[in-house]
Formats: C-alpha cells, structure tokens, sequence
C-alpha cells in the first residue's frame, strides 16, 4: 500500500490542482493553527495564575484573631480572642484533615539586625518547623530550624539573600552571629528565591520567641496545611471544622468572621482551576469545530475529485483495481492533505506560542515580571500529538466518503464515450 | 473458452425495464478471432460488458475459461479480469498523466509486480509493437494509432486468455484501423481469443467469425467459409 507507485499517483493528481489542493489544505491548517494559539493562550493564563498561587503550597490555611463581633453564650460582642501554645497543641492533635501546623508569633516592634558595622530592619518570622514545605521556603544553604531548635528554645535563625547581602556582603553568613535587638542569633541557613520578596526575612524558632521577647505563650497567626480534597466544598468544609474546633476553645460564634479570620488557599485553587478547566473544554469546542469546517472542505474537494477521476478510475477497475486498491489512492491522498496541512498549522502555532513565550521571559528576566498573568504560553507535546492524531483520523474521516463513492464507480458508465 | 447459455440481462430505468438480452446462446472457441455486430440497441455492448465481467447478467450461465462467471463480488471481479481478459477500448483509455510505459504496466501494478520489473517487461511489449522510442511520452504526444497500440501493449502484458476489443478503430483512420487489426491477427496468430466488437463491416469482414446480433439473440453467425460471402454481400449493400 506504501510503494512509490501509490505516492506517485497521488503526487500527480496534487500537482494537477495545486490551488485547490493549497486552499483545502489551508483551511485544515487554519483549524489547527487556531486550535494550537487558543490553548497556548488558555495554557499562559492558567500557568501565570498558578505561578500565582505557587509561592505557596496550595493547600495552606492560614488563621488570625480579632474581636468578637457576635455575643455568644451571654457574653458581649468586642472580646478579643487571642491564640495561645495550647492551641497548637488542638491543632497538632485534633485536626485531623490537618497535615501540618506552624504557629507565629509576632515580634513587638521593630527589630533592627545588627552585624559587626552593618545594620538594617527586617521582617522576622517565628515558626516551626514544618513551616518549610508549607510555605515556598528555598533553604539553599546550611539547614531550616529543627525539632531540637524549638525544644531547646535555641538562638538560631535562618535569613533571607537580602540580608546576608545587607549585613555580611561576601561572607558566609553561616555560623556567624547576628544581634537581634542586642540578642545574639547564630545564623544556621541561608534562603534564596528569586520571584519572592521573602528576601529580606529572616525565620527563628517561635519558641526562642516567645521566650526572648516576652511572649509567653502567646500565637498570633497559624498557618496550616490541610488534607487535599478535589472540591471547593470539602475544602471549605475543613475550613468549618477547624473554626468550630477553635471556637469552642475560646467561647465565639464559629461564623464570628472577626473573632477569628481564616483563607482556606485550597478552596480558592480548586475554583480557580475549575474555571480553567471550562476555559479549556471551550477552547477544544471552538478549536474542533474549525477543524470540522476545515475537514469538511477536504472531503467536499475529494468528492469532486473522485468525480474528475472517474473514467481514469474506471480504467483502473477494468484494469483489475480492486475496490481495496481504489479506497486507498482517496483515503491517503486526503490523509496525505490533512497530515502535511494540519502539521503545517501546528509548527507555525506553536511557532507563534514559543516566540511570545520567549518575548515574555526576555520580559521577566529584565525585571518586570511581577503580576504577569500570563506565564508559558505553550501547548504540551501531548496535545500537540493528540492533535496529529486527530488530524490523521480526521483526514481518514474525510476521505471515506468519497473513496466510498470512488469505489462504487461502474467501469461501464466511468468508460462509455460522452 | 466462453460458452453462454440462455443469457438475459435487463436494465431497470424507473419503473421501465428494459430488456436488452433475452436468451442469448454463444460459444467461442479458444483461439478463435471473433467479431460481434449488430446496429445500436442490438445488446452488443451489453453483452461484451458481461463477457468482460463489467456488468453482472440477470439468468442464465457464463463460463470463461471453464469457470462459472456469476455473482462475483467487485474484488474477485477485479482479480479474473486482470488475469484473464486485456481490454482494448475505442477512445484508447490512457491514463493521461502517466507516460506510455506506465500506462502498459499498470495491470502489472495490480498484480503486485515489482516496479522496476514490470517497467521492464511493458519496455518489452512496447518494442514489439514498435513503440520503444516512445515509451517516456505521455498519450497526449502520441498520434491515435500510436496510442492505440499502446492500449494493446497494455490489454497483452497480464497475458490474458482473451482480448475484448470494444469498437478499436472507431477512432482510427482506414490505414491505422488497418493496421491495429493486423496486430491484433497476428496476436490471434499466436495463440490468443479475440473478440472484438464494431459495427464497420469491413473491419469485421478481417476477422474468422462474424456473430450478428439483434434484439439480443443472435441473428447469423458466419463462419470463415462464408467470409467471401459476406464480403461480397457487404458490397452490395
């Protein structure tokens, strides 16, 4: 089926219409070219957005308190509710769509840092642990706080780029002790992240906090990671269960809203891609129904084709074409058509996706970047395969019809003289 | 080679059928050189589709070369004409874009012969029939007679069993139709059926048979004995 002889056949009926051949191939690759650019585009939005939410773990949670705004249980509204260590310890051991926990403990005033002549103001986060994989923090050098920081209430902190280049310019930071408001910190990591301003904060052990600066055992914040769950509603179901958990421990309505604020990220990224998903079925209907339109011109231009042909067919069945041999010069030729056409529109969509993509990081990569929404603009090789795929059913699809019709051709009336 | 018995084949055109053959009974030898005649409407080119196995017939019997030709579906169809019948045409039925050696070894190409071999052996059938130097030409260079001759090479190179010749000088001048009908007395010559039809009297007046249809039966056959009658009774018509 695959010989030279087949080729040749097909090659010389193209040649013999090369504008109609141009044009049917054309709306084909049209098809494609636009199906290619929707979901490049539809792929830059979602990937700008996620970039979004990717600072983060999307499955974070975190908690603040405020007043009371509701009275509950006889007492008045305007209490204010405070979280405490014992807190920790709930969420720790009765959360049970919690993964992990890190509680903060927020440093009175401003801290100033202080290194050999170097000084400056920065941001300190008290955490524990676990804060690591919550929040995108990228230790690049020495460690993150540990288990035994906390438990020993140990002076250790791990610091931003920002301030290793503020107060150490080129030493190693690491060993090296920097003052914390005349408190002296040994530095045990160094974090580096590039698309972050968390350049300029530094992290200890909330517990040293809590000690060092008066804080008993006072928490201001939690930051949580939840179980993951694949619907908007469980997550906010978690959500509910956590804030009617702390609600009992401190006396408050748990729809208090000010009593005690929560941002479920979870919640927010399973909306958020749900709206993309949309954005993509109606990508692919729109993308498809230009290449049905496309494939439709490919089968009309084959039925007249065949009905050019059809003395020449004619011949061929008198000849002893067999019907077999006659379906396959159509199919492949429209294959043939719609493969080379649509790869056409592929390469130059996917082309025009990659040349934005690399305007875009030029953009990025000198500054700028911020609060871009549109981020790798670019179809996946699978789609791209999928979509060859599709093309070459496609193409199937739109030969049959008219190698049906080629097959059916009588030699008799395809030779009797006009 | 063909024997027919009480053949009948009908045309259905809307809710009128016509009835072309009605009971035909031919036989043809092996290596016999027959024509068939009869005016338009006399069922001579129904009945050569059938033998050509173009068209299926409605009663009766068919057998080519032994085997019962009935009911074939189009693939098997296919297969027995390209193994036993070369057909030659009146409007020579070159396929326009493929040069004359192409067009000779296209039924080779359904036999699955290897390209270069069977450009080879339509080379060979060309020379014999005195087109070698023509063979990279397409048909719209040749002259009639040269396609006509091409057609030939092409309906002799599968080595059918019989040659089914459909009006091959209607096309020609008297000097080329006379020629393609020396080539075809000489392949007649060398061993093989050829049938063709027309309806020019002095054309089939070169063949050894002549059958004479009408009404889709058979009129008259004249044998080679009676040959010079016919030719003289042509004459006076």
């Amino acid at each position: 089926m695959f010989d030279v002889d087949v080729w040749q056949e097909i090659f010389s009926t193209i040649k013999k219409n090369k504008l109609r051949t141009f044009l049917t191939g054309f709306s084909v690759a049209w098809g494609i070219f636009m199906l290619m650019i929707l979901l490049g585009s539809g792929n830059g939005l979602q990937n700008g957005v996620t970039e979004q939410f990717s600072s983060n773990s999307v499955n974070i949670m975190w908690m603040w308190t405020g007043d009371t705004s509701i009275p509950f249980e006889g007492m008045k509204e305007g209490r204010t509710i405070k979280f405490n260590n014992g807190d920790y310890n709930f969420l720790k051991e009765k959360g049970e769509n919690l993964e992990n926990v890190s509680s903060r403990f927020y440093l009175p005033g401003t801290i100033v840092y202080t290194y050999k002549n170097e000084y400056g103001s920065f941001e300190t986060s008290s955490c524990h642990p676990a804060l690591l994989g919550m929040e995108k923090v990228n230790v690049v050098s020495g460690r993150f706080i540990n288990d035994l920081d906390m438990a020993d209430f140990r002076k250790v902190i791990v610091i931003g780029d920002n301030i290793r280049k503020a107060l150490f310019k080129e030493e190693d930071p690491i060993g090296k002790y920097v003052k914390l408001n005349n408190v002296p910190f040994k530095v045990i990591g160094l974090t580096f992240d590039k698309d972050r301003h968390s350049e300029r904060t530094a992290y200890i052990p909330v517990s040293t906090a809590q000690r060092i600066f008066n804080g008993a055992d006072r928490v201001h914040t939690f930051a949580v990671t939840t179980k993951m769950v694949s619907t908007a509603e469980e997550a906010e179901a978690i959500t509910d269960k956590v804030r009617e958990g702390l609600a009992a421990r401190h006396k408050f309505d748990p729809k208090d809203k000010k009593a005690m604020g929560s941002f479920n990220m979870l919640a927010q990224y399973i909306r958020t891609m749900k709206i993309f998903q949309a954005i993509k079925i109606f990508v692919w209907i729109i993308g498809i129904g230009t290449l049905i339109a496309g494939i439709v011109g490919v089968s009309n231009i084959m039925l007249i084709l065949v009905k050019e042909r059809t003395r020449e067919i004619g011949i061929r069945k008198a000849l002893g074409a067999t019907p077999a041999s006659v379906i396959s010069l159509v199919l492949l030729e429209s294959v043939l058509i719609t493969t080379v056409a649509g790869y056409a529109g592929l390469l130059f969509g996917v082309g025009i996706m990659e040349g934005i993509n690399y305007g875009l990081e030029q953009a990025l990569a000198t500054g700028g970047g911020e609060g871009v929404f549109f981020r790798n603009p670019t179809v996946d090789f699978t789609t791209a395969i999928t979509s060859m795929i599709i093309l070459v059913v496609s193409g199937a699809l739109a030969g049959y019809l008219p190698a049906r019709k080629a097959a059916n051709v009588k030699p008799i009336e395809a030779l009797r003289d006009e | 080679m063909i024997q027919i018995e009480n053949l009948h084949k009908s045309y259905v055109m809307g809710h009128n059928s016509l009835h072309v053959l009605k009971g035909l009974e031919l036989g043809i030898e092996a290596g016999e050189f027959v024509s068939i005649m009869g005016s338009s409407g006399s069922g001579k080119s129904t009945l050569l589709n059938i033998l050509g196995i173009l068209d299926d017939y409605d009663q009766g019997t068919y057998y080519l070369g032994g085997k019962l030709i009935q009911g074939l579906n189009e693939t098997k169809a296919a297969l027995t004409r390209n193994e036993m019948i070369g057909f030659i045409f009146q409007s020579f039925n070159l396929i326009s874009f493929k040069n004359a050696m192409e067009n000779v070894a296209l039924p080779l190409y359904y036999q699955k012969i290897s390209r270069k071999k069977r450009n080879q052996i339509a080379l060979e059938y060309l020379d014999r029939l005195g087109l070698k130097e023509w063979a990279h030409h397409l048909p719209s260079e040749l002259s009639g007679g040269q396609k006509q001759r091409v057609a030939i090479a092409r309906a002799l190179i599968s080595q059918p069993r019989i040659i089914l010749a459909d009006e091959p000088t209607g096309a020609l001048d008297s000097t080329t139709s006379f020629e393609v009908m020396d080539i075809l007395k000489e392949i007649n010559d060398q061993g093989k059926t050829v049938i063709i039809v027309t309806h020019e009297h002095d054309i089939a007046a070169m063949t050894k048979k002549i059958i004479r249809l009408k009404d889709g039966v058979i009129e008259e056959v004249i044998k080679n004995g009676d040959l010079q009658l016919f030719k003289d009774r042509v004459r006076t018509e």
